[in-house]
């Protein structure tokens, strides 16, 4: 059975009602879910011992700015015993800005998930230190969405006291 | 370095501090300080701000604080063409340029779907791994100076300066070098460029050897590295360390194995890997890494095809200068593709290649316009940066500064 088959039949006999759908372009194999089942769901495809996918490479999330499901959270994971990359994807809406933390699955998730909650401002549910990880931790906006300006707000970034 | 007072840091990173329990101290109030490191400091690097809660001079606590050269270059992205983006990609890991320019166009190639030319192929890898022994030169020599031992640090470094000869002649730059185009390279690399090329990998291992003589025999270097900062593969693998960090660990992981890029499936190289993880190995490992480079590039020249090094897709691909001033339909695509992009359809990708210091990889989404709708650029400064906290624990404060030298980080990369 070809691995993504394999991926694919074990996750929908184990999470049914997570209306998992499954895409492929370029030769790149995603998963989309929906948001409540994304711990199980990687907690499966970690300590699965045909699947592995021990390396959480990226964490990032997408503003599609005027979609009913404002945000996409897309995780990238990698399985070094297939030589197989894995996109997770899972829709979080702006009225209801969270998803719970993966960095119980993997630690890499920790800074991945303040990046994303910096940038985006999608808080991670259980995250141990959801900190900022590059602005400053008075800095009331979340600059990689659509509706920050690219010049920045002026005024926003105060100036250090005397 | 100087002490702070708790007023003087952020309560929430005081709060992070205080919050590892794994060590337990009679007399917190009399014993406990917390020290903070750079972001000013010439060991951190660059401009990464750690902060070590210490009892006496042993570490117990440490935060680091990343964004001090946070340049907003995703969001930069977003607003920019493909091409222009080029550039950027230079300063983001500014010791191997070359690198990430590779990187990027590779990205953008599988997004849009266009074919290069074999020679292209392996004019991009063979910059590739020069870039790759430039940056562990570099990480090498200031990784010895960290610790005490100088000389090293000027003769890596007059090394890596006959590749910086190299790219002048290859790109016209040395430091930002912005060679790769979309669908190929800027110039084909000159024959002059190629005999330098091999001039340097024929006296480059004599040359690597007399610098490692001077560290591997030297007590006081190993001494100080050796058991410092151990983390197993499992660890490794856990906080999403890669590169030579991983390979230092035990753990065989190589993108140009794992999933092979560019021509990397038609070469034989090694991949060095210490079972050992601490910052010793990491040490041994990037040397023996540059070791196997100028093993590639020397397969590379000798298998290095004739034929052209820009892909004819004119819809995509920017025409050489000459052509745009001689010829109407190079001028109308030039036109076309600096005003209003190269659209690739709609979709999104993720391409990740071995960069010297881990894995550098592009997420891209097009939405079928001339610049991306998302750009996410995943470093492997940033997330082995994520290993510190774990690797000082219990060790001095001067092996703090060791342990930041065998990672390697570099912030434009990590904070981007």
């Amino acid at each position: 059975m070809e691995f993504k088959e394999l991926i694919q039949q074990k996750l929908q006999s184990n999470f049914p009602e997570a209306s998992l759908e499954f895409s492929e372009y370029k030769d790149e194999f995603s998963v989309k879910l929906d948001k409540k089942f994304i711990v199980p769901v990687c907690t499966l495809l970690k300590e699965d011992a045909d699947l592995q996918f021990l390396l959480c490479e990226d964490i990032t999330a997408v503003d599609w700015a005027t979609r009913k499901n404002r945000f996409t959270v897309v995780y990238h994971i990698f399985s070094l015993k297939n030589k197989f990359r894995l996109k997770l994807k899972a829709d979080v809406d702006e009225k209801d800005c969270n998803i719970d933390s993966v960095s119980s699955v993997w630690r890499a998730a920790n800074w991945q998930e303040r990046e994303c909650y910096d940038m985006y401002g999608i808080i991670f549910n259980n995250h141990p230190d959801l900190r900022r990880m590059y602005m400053p931790e008075d800095f009331e906006y979340h600059p990689l969405r659509k509706d920050f300006p690219l010049l920045g707000i002026p005024g926003s970034l105060p100036l250090p006291k005397k | 370095m100087e002490k702070l007072i708790k007023d003087d840091v952020h309560p929430k990173i005081v709060q992070a501090l205080l919050k590892d329990t794994d060590i337990t101290i009679e007399d917190a109030l009399e014993n406990e300080m917390i020290l903070n490191m750079g972001p000013q400091h010439p060991a951190t690097h660059g401009v990464l701000r750690v902060l070590l809660r210490l009892d006496g001079e042993t570490v117990i606590g440490c935060v680091p604080e990343l964004g001090y050269l946070h340049r907003g270059y995703e969001k930069m992205a977003e607003n920019m063409s493909y091409y222009e983006y080029i550039p950027h990609t230079d300063r983001l890991d500014y010791i191997s340029p070359m690198a990430n320019n590779v990187a990027w166009v590779l990205a953008v190639e599988k997004l849009a779907g266009i074919e290069v030319p074999p020679r292209a192929q392996y004019i991009r890898m063979m910059v590739a791994e020069l870039a790759r022994i430039t940056s562990h030169l570099v990480a090498v020599g200031a990784f010895a100076m960290d610790v005490g031992a100088l000389t090293v640090f000027l003769w890596t470094l007059r090394e890596r300066e006959k590749v910086l000869d190299i790219w002048d002649i290859l790109c016209g730059a040395r430091f930002t070098n912005s060679y790769t185009r979309i669908g190929g390279v800027a110039n084909d690399a000159p024959p002059e460029a190629l005999a330098k090329v091999k001039w340097f990998i024929d006296q480059f291992d004599d040359n690597l050897t007399e610098c490692e003589k001077l560290l591997n025999t030297n007590r006081i270097f190993i001494e100080r590295l050796e058991g410092i900062g151990v983390m197993s593969g499992e660890l490794a693998l856990d906080l999403g360390v890669t590169g030579p960090s991983l390979r230092a660990s035990g753990i065989e992981f190589d993108l140009r194995r794992a999933t092979p890029y560019l021509k990397y499936n038609e070469i034989d190289f090694n991949i060095p890997t210490y079972t050992e993880g601490d910052s010793l190995a990491r040490y041994f490992v990037r040397v023996d890494e540059m070791r196997e480079s100028a093993k590639i590039v020397r397969q590379i020249l000798e298998k290095m095809p004739q034929g052209e090094v820009l892909a004819n897709s004119p819809k995509k691909v920017l025409p050489h200068k000459t052509e745009i001033y001689t010829r109407m339909e190079e001028l109308i695509h030039d036109f076309m593709i600096v005003n209003f992009g190269i659209n690739p359809p709609v979709g999104e990708i993720y391409h990740a290649i071995e960069g010297s210091k881990g894995e550098l990889g592009f997420y891209l989404v097009s939405k079928g316009e001339g610049h991306p709708w998302k750009c996410k650029i995943r470093s492997p400064s940033f997330n082995n940066l994520q290993a510190l906290p774990h690797l000082v624990k219990g060790h001095m404060i001067s092996d703090v500064v060791a342990i930041i030298g065998s990672i390697d980080p570099i912030m434009g990369e990590a904070d981007k």
